[in-house]
């Protein structure tokens, strides 16, 4: 029983489960193509300036500390051109870079500009231009303007059912369908952590419990290396990633499988020891490398033809804070892997990163509109119309244009 | 009249009210009731059918003994046939018929080995109808009550399964409100309790059974009838009590499953009854039969010692594990001035000062807690059965399989090593849920009992799923 009708508020993505539309576009068919597309949201704010280190900015060394990644020291950086290097927590994504399988989109963000993760994460799914009430994802509404050449597979049901919660990205008209990782993740270190801090404060009892499952002792825990029975260790989590990815890519790869599908990998709320080279930022960058990996494995031949986009709410500030993490900041990056793209570039209008440059003097400043990236890709993969993304796949975004030459085949 | 919060209205006393006395507040319960939370708990305890859990569907207890019984004799007879076609064709030579599956004469064509298995069917649908009423509940005081109970008079699956769930239906949920007496009379007669307590294998070393097969007393219901059921482990009764209200109690058993009309209900057998009066607690009980265990239950349930006992675990149960007193004297003192009514107890124990005084501080047992966090994210449509049964499990504490008759524990020290396990479960359940604004959720959750620091910590969480798991695992919900 629901206690009240569900808005927009309530919708909430399910880590881990894929949410599949069963259909084959039309018009791309008609081209001889047969695209695949699958989103992936992050949740919690993935801190962009760690994912991808701008080390060619002179500014780069004096923002970031000993926290920035460099392209020599104890970790160097993967260098992808002159100015950008990958976390070397990811070398599938490097290698798909280098054969042009990859682009990273920086200094992106949505529009929103305020810094509340709730709010932010209902504008990257819903596509609006700010907060605000809506029953519908813009990755449904691409959906539904485009024409259907048939269902793939009739007895898709077997493994794919309406989900128990439709997230908001995939909300609205077209019919989608959703598949879950047998496998629970538990709940995460960070979770944990924040529960530990919460009981110390407020109940000493259940602070000594957590803390002996924990095997833990205030002031010495390293987030990333700590274990308890049945949390999530790096390892799981790299477990759960792969598969929830990996399978969503088997789907999507065969011949009668689903062709467009979104998924949600959280956990990037790095709020402090955020171990960009060593630690936990690395270890879930690591995570999401393999499930890449993954991704590209299990689609096979259909990889050529495959683009994912990976989106968070917003980054993270551009400086440390006092804890050794980051805040809620603003501008991010985008990634976008798979065979279709023109890829081997960073694309960025670079806003620099001396005080003055930044947004309201903290975060990276957002120059690309991430609706840029994503109505590129829906026009140019799946043959999305550019009216209908202007007015209501990303409604009132008539003047963030398509970006152009995103997918090869374009 | 004053509270913790020196309130006896008002928000703080409604949420207080909920969660101590109910499964936690939904969407606006906490406002609905705020003007007069006492009013609304004891409105609960007045409501037509209270207690009662309609559904046509589900089976009566000797309807799913006896389709249990089918079902596992039709499963023998298809293994055997199968058994005996692949003796059968492996000496004729054909390998191939050999792995053909045979099917029973009139069987569907599905394979049965895929299928949900009957007795677990019934237990999942069982489990489902109670979960609902839990999800459902404006407050849950009726529903906490039946789940009490249903703990003071266990049963465990493990013994059977068919019958777990009519049990509570037929033998507690009918007498919640009623009279202790009509209660412990529907519990002890049930087959589900002659079973699990053994007594439908007991017989009078006299009975004409026992003389014919040479066999007697099994005194585990007996026993257990007057150290968990009544008068508690220090109640007073010796073992001779015990031997004699054993005797008394033979003869209680149930008719055999197969019997294609009233197989599975329960029954008096002469033949297995001992014979001659009988003493217990000082008293002569004269051999009528039935009759004569009717009449031990009776007394017990007016005992002195079973109105301490079980007002004990009432107060502790829902306001502390070292309950008050006084409070426990006011329910004892009920308990016997109105003769075991238990709703009258029930109203005293809502309206006791002590019982809203006492300091937030019982831990909410799995499955409990499990109830409230389901109603904090709204998600019960969106949560299968399955799942909380398996999350009742991973606590420790799975539905209808306690590890003895005792029940499971009723203190902090049995439960709070599961706290980190509680996580993860919080955390699948909010992954699953579709819900409001976390903080929404907080306020009609918690509401003033709400600290800052959770506040924030909610607050901050970095998505709307570890917003509700922090949430469900702050001590103030943890916590009654």
């Amino acid at each position: 029983m629901r206690l009240h009708a569900p808005s927009r508020r309530e919708l909430l993505l399910g880590s881990g489960t894929l949410f599949a539309w069963m259909h084959i576009p039309k018009l791309a068919r008609a081209e001889g193509r047969d695209p695949r597309f699958l989103t992936i949201i992050l949740r919690g704010a993935l801190d962009g300036l760690a994912t991808v280190a701008p080390v060619g900015d002179p500014d780069w060394l004096t923002l970031r500390g000993e926290n920035a990644l460099t392209l020599d020291g104890k970790t160097p950086a993967s260098k992808l051109d002159d100015f950008f290097a990958l976390n070397p927590a990811m070398p599938n994504l490097h290698a798909m870079f280098a054969a042009k399988e990859a682009i990273v989109v920086h200094a992106s963000a949505t529009p929103y500009r305020d810094r509340s993760h709730f709010d932010g994460q209902d504008l990257l799914e819903s596509g609006l231009p700010q907060p605000g009430v809506s029953e519908s994802g813009w990755l449904n509404r691409a959906l539904a303007g485009l024409t259907p050449a048939g269902r793939v597979d009739p007895r898709g049901s077997r493994v794919f059912a309406v989900g128990p919660v439709t997230p908001l990205v995939v909300r609205g008209p077209a019919p989608v369908l959703s598949w879950s990782p047998q496998r629970v993740m538990p709940a995460s270190e960070d979770t944990v952590q924040r529960l530990l801090a919460l009981y110390r404060d407020r109940d000493a009892k259940l602070a000594s419990v957590l803390e002996d499952n924990s095997k833990l002792a205030p002031g010495t825990v390293q987030p990333g290396t700590m274990q308890r029975p049945g949390a999530a260790g790096p390892g799981q989590v790299r477990a759960y990633f792969s598969e929830a990815a990996g399978t969503a890519a088997k789907f999507l790869a065969q011949p009668d499988g689903p062709r467009v599908g979104a998924l949600a990998l959280d956990g990037w709320d790095t709020h402090f020891n955020e171990g960009i080279a060593q630690g936990r930022l690395s270890q879930l960058l690591g995570a999401l490398d393999e499930a890449l990996s993954a991704i590209k494995t299990n689609m096979g031949p259909a990889w050529r033809e495959t683009v994912v986009a990976l989106a968070t709410e917003f980054g993270r500030t551009a400086r440390i804070n006092g804890t050794d993490g980051t805040d809620h900041g603003t501008a991010t990056v985008a990634l976008l892997v798979g065979g279709a793209l023109k890829g081997g570039r960073v694309i960025a209008d670079w806003p620099g990163l001396k005080p003055a440059a930044l947004y309201q003097d903290r975060d990276l400043k957002p120059t690309t509109d991430l609706r840029a990236v994503l109505k590129g890709v829906l026009r140019d993969h799946l043959r999305a119309d550019e009216k209908a993304l202007a007015l209501s796949v990303f409604p009132g975004s008539e003047a963030v244009k398509p970006m152009a030459g995103l997918v090869a085949s374009a | 009249m004053t509270t913790s919060g020196g309130l006896s209205s008002g928000k703080a006393a409604a949420a207080l009210g909920l969660h101590r006395f109910g499964f936690g507040p939904r969407a606006d319960t906490i406002e609905t009731i705020a003007a007069d939370p006492r009013g609304a708990l004891l409105a609960d305890l007045e409501r037509p059918n209270a207690g009662q859990l309609q559904a046509p569907n589900l089976m009566s207890s000797a309807e799913a003994a006896r389709e249990v019984f089918e079902f596992r004799a039709e499963r023998r007879a298809e293994q055997k046939l199968a058994t005996r076609q692949q003796k059968q064709a492996a000496m004729s030579g054909e390998a191939e018929a050999a792995s053909q599956m045979t099917k029973l004469p009139g069987a569907d064509g599905g394979a049965p080995a895929q299928k949900v298995p009957l007795p677990q069917q019934i237990i999942l649908s069982e489990a489902k109808a109670r979960f609902d009423l839990a999800g459902s509940a404006e407050i849950g005081l009726v529903e906490r009550l039946v789940w009490f109970w249903s703990n003071h008079f266990c049963i465990s699956a493990d013994k059977d399964a068919a019958m777990v769930g009519a049990y509570e239906r037929e033998a507690i949920r009918p007498h919640v409100l009623g009279r202790f007496a009509d209660l412990l009379q529907a519990v002890e007669s049930h087959p589900e309790m002659l079973l699990y307590l053994d007594n439908v294998l007991s017989m009078g070393a006299d009975s004409v059974a026992g003389i014919n097969r040479d066999k007697g007393l099994n005194e585990n219901l007996a026993r257990e009838t007057l150290e968990l059921h009544t008068l508690g482990v220090r109640g007073g009764y010796s073992q001779a009590d015990v031997t004699n209200f054993a005797k008394v109690l033979t003869g209680w058993t149930w008719l055999q499953p197969g019997e294609p009309v009233h197989g599975g209900e329960f029954i008096f057998m002469k033949r297995l009854h001992e014979p001659g009066d009988q003493f217990v607690l000082g008293k002569s009980y004269a051999d009528s039969g039935v009759d004569q265990g009717r009449a031990v239950l009776r007394d017990l349930a007016r005992h002195p010692a079973t109105a301490q006992h079980i007002a004990e675990k009432l107060a502790r149960h829902f306001v502390a594990d070292e309950p008050p007193p006084a409070l426990v004297h006011k329910l004892a003192k009920v308990f016997l001035d109105s003769d075991g009514n238990l709703r009258q107890v029930a109203r005293t124990l809502v309206t006791a000062e002590e019982s809203w005084a006492a300091p937030r501080q019982k831990l909410k047992p799995p499955a409990e807690w499990i109830a409230g966090v389901i109603r904090l994210t709204g998600a019960q449509d969106e949560i299968p059965i399955g799942r909380i049964m398996n999350a009742q499990m991973a606590l420790g504490a799975p539905l209808w399989r306690p590890p003895a008759p005792n029940g499971y524990p009723d203190n902090e020290a049995a439960w709070i090593d599961g706290i980190a396990r509680r996580i993860d479960i919080a955390a699948e359940f909010a992954g699953r849920a579709a819900r409001a604004d976390p903080l929404e959720s907080l306020e009609n959750g918690l509401g003033p009992l709400a600290s800052a620091q959770t506040r924030e910590t909610v607050a901050r969480a970095e998505s709307r799923g570890q917003a509700l798991t922090l949430l469900a695992m702050a001590p103030e919900f943890l916590r009654r």
